[in-house]
């Protein structure tokens, strides 16, 4: 998809490199995807594919990357200002761990408007629990206090302090109960269309990323090995042979599957 | 009909505490043959306990009692702590959730694999590692030699999981208690991870305990599905008839997944009832 006005994210020639030497690992090779304004993207792959990985070069997590990325038509360096994130928040997999287990929910969704000047931070937060579903009884409330399903509306309480326009999302629901799950599935969905947000959703699970996605790479081994849109893939119409693969095995175990497996490299 | 392989009736875990007592697990019963039979549920629904429970691993002060918990003609209930550790590993093994918590982090993979075998076969040292590499073989270990030598933290968490599967799989147990074990690993490597398990069950005669959050995985990889839902089993049937399931728990965990076949604008959410929790509860158990 060639760049345009209606482009919220762009990644060209994205490579990314951890460590030196023979113990160097390549965990992104080549990898360019456009994500549209208003869309939900999906990243999908298995483990070590570099999913995640691109995820934190976008967010500024991984440093020593090389190629492209632009937000709005606004080429990134190495260092994130603070513009970047008032336009792009990332949520994490664990709310077990990616909230601070001392700070109340006040201080946890406060500092980003603290750190960002908003002036009336209060009134801020109280809206933004309303918008996650969560009552103004959970304010002071510790990490503890707090269920997995309403840590996770915390932590994305907390990304959408700032009202950034492209949230990432890495795995949000995989620690989750799938009961729990739908509930912050659903909550993410409102909130696009609420807010007007564009996602890049990455996930290991293909239920739901064809749920959620509109268009979606699949990676392995740090490459996108094929693109295609969320109906190509309910349609089971990949024509990629790992992909193929992959969708197969989410539908259930299968003996005679389990044998014809193959692996990809 | 011969008797199942581990038949349990009444079991209750009980945990107290300064106010009040939690039941973790009340009064269920059900029984496991060489079949393989899914205990489902959510967190804080009672399968773990379960699990646990069997293998006597339950410790003060949780309270564990049953009026019958019988596994190949003996009384689990009237055995000594020494008794049950022969049991314990031998004859009925217990794959857990996190590798990280139950690999000791200061000795090679190897040796503790040729450990579990050896303490209960009295194998030799060499035959030990023999079946030790044949077996990290089996559970799609590319190259057993180096993941041998090497300590639990220089391992992924998948492969964790396949090395806790190899050590628990190697002393040839007659029942396998499998608490999660594959929800760390990618859908493939589970799959073939499963199907080790599947042979063991089908050819060797083993029976199988698999609890498991993941309702798809179940109804298309067990022979039975209990569903456990706070400490108790609310419905029971055929894997292959889960998608069937009568009661409104399973039904609302059911339409509460995504599917990649079957789009929806919303996933329907579960609404608990307070008298799911009244109901008696189903007995599991096939005699």
């Amino acid at each position: 998809m060639p760049e345009s006005s209606e482009t919220a994210l762009l990644i060209e020639h994205l490579d990314v490199r951890f460590g030196k030497g023979d113990g160097a690992v390549h965990a992104v090779r080549d990898v360019s995807v456009t994500v549209k304004r208003g869309e939900t993207f999906g990243l999908v792959g298995e483990s070590g594919s570099g999913k995640s990985t691109v995820l934190r070069a976008i967010s500024g997590l991984a440093k020593d990357w090389t190629g492209r990325i632009a937000v709005d038509g606004t080429d990134l360096g190495k260092a994130r200002d603070k513009a970047f994130y008032e336009k792009v928040q990332m949520v994490f997999q664990d709310p077990y761990g990616s909230l601070h287990p001392r700070h109340t929910v006040d201080r946890t969704l406060g500092e980003p408007g603290r750190i960002h000047g908003i002036t009336d931070v209060g009134a801020r937060i109280e809206s933004i629990l309303r918008d996650v579903g969560l009552g103004p009884e959970f304010r002071f409330r510790f990490p503890h206090q707090l269920s997995g399903g309403q840590r996770q509306r915390v932590a994305i309480a907390r990304a959408l302090m700032l009202e950034p326009k492209i949230l990432l999302l890495d795995e949000p629901t995989s620690a989750l109960d799938v009961s729990v799950q739908a509930e912050i599935l659903n909550l993410l969905q409102r909130l696009k269309r609420e807010f007007g947000l564009t996602y890049i959703l990455v996930s290991h699970d293909l239920a739901v990323i064809a749920h959620m996605c509109d268009r979606l790479a699949v990676m392995n081994s740090g490459r996108v090995v094929e693109e295609l849109t969320a109906d190509q893939l309910r349609r089971a119409e990949p024509t990629d042979r790992y992909t193929k693969q992959l969708l197969t095995a989410s539908l259930g175990y299968n003996r005679a599957t389990a044998d014809s497996l193959l692996t990809f490299d | 009909m011969t008797a199942p392989l581990l038949e349990v009736d009444g079991l209750s875990v009980r945990f107290p505490s300064r106010n009040r007592v939690v039941e973790a697990v009340r009064n269920i019963s059900f029984s496991v043959g060489r079949e393989k039979v899914g205990i489902v549920g959510e967190s804080g629904s009672g399968k773990t306990m379960t699990g646990r429970s069997v293998l006597g691993l339950i410790r003060p002060p949780g309270i564990v009692t049953a009026r019958k918990m019988m596994f190949d003609g003996i009384d689990l209930l009237a055995l000594s702590e020494k008794q049950m550790r022969d049991i314990r590993g031998n004859r009925i093994s217990m794959v857990m959730q996190d590798p990280k918590f139950s690999l000791n982090p200061v000795m090679t993979v190897g040796k503790q694999i040729d450990e579990a075998y050896r303490v209960h076969s009295g194998a030799s040292a060499r035959d030990a590692k023999l079946r030790t590499l044949e077996m990290l073989e089996a559970v799609r270990i590319r190259d057993p030699e180096r993941v041998y030598n090497a300590y639990p933290h220089e391992v992924s968490g998948g492969m964790g999981q396949r090395i806790m599967i190899a050590m628990m799989l190697v002393p040839e147990p007659d029942l396998l208690i499998a608490d999660e074990p594959t929800s760390a690993l990618d859908v493939t490597v589970q799959m073939q991870v499963l199907a080790i398990v599947d042979d063991l069950v089908s050819q060797r005669g083993m029976g199988l305990m698999f609890i498991s959050h993941d309702l798809n995985l179940v109804a298309s990889f067990c022979d039975r599905v209990v569903i456990m839902y706070g400490g108790q089993i609310v419905e029971t049937c055929k894997a292959a008839d889960l998608h069937n399931a009568q009661h409104p728990y399973t039904r609302g965990l059911l339409a509460s997944l995504p599917r990649v076949d079957r789009p929806v604008d919303q996933l329907s959410t579960l609404v608990r009832e307070e008298s799911w929790k009244l109901e008696p509860g189903v007995d599991a158990r096939i005699l």
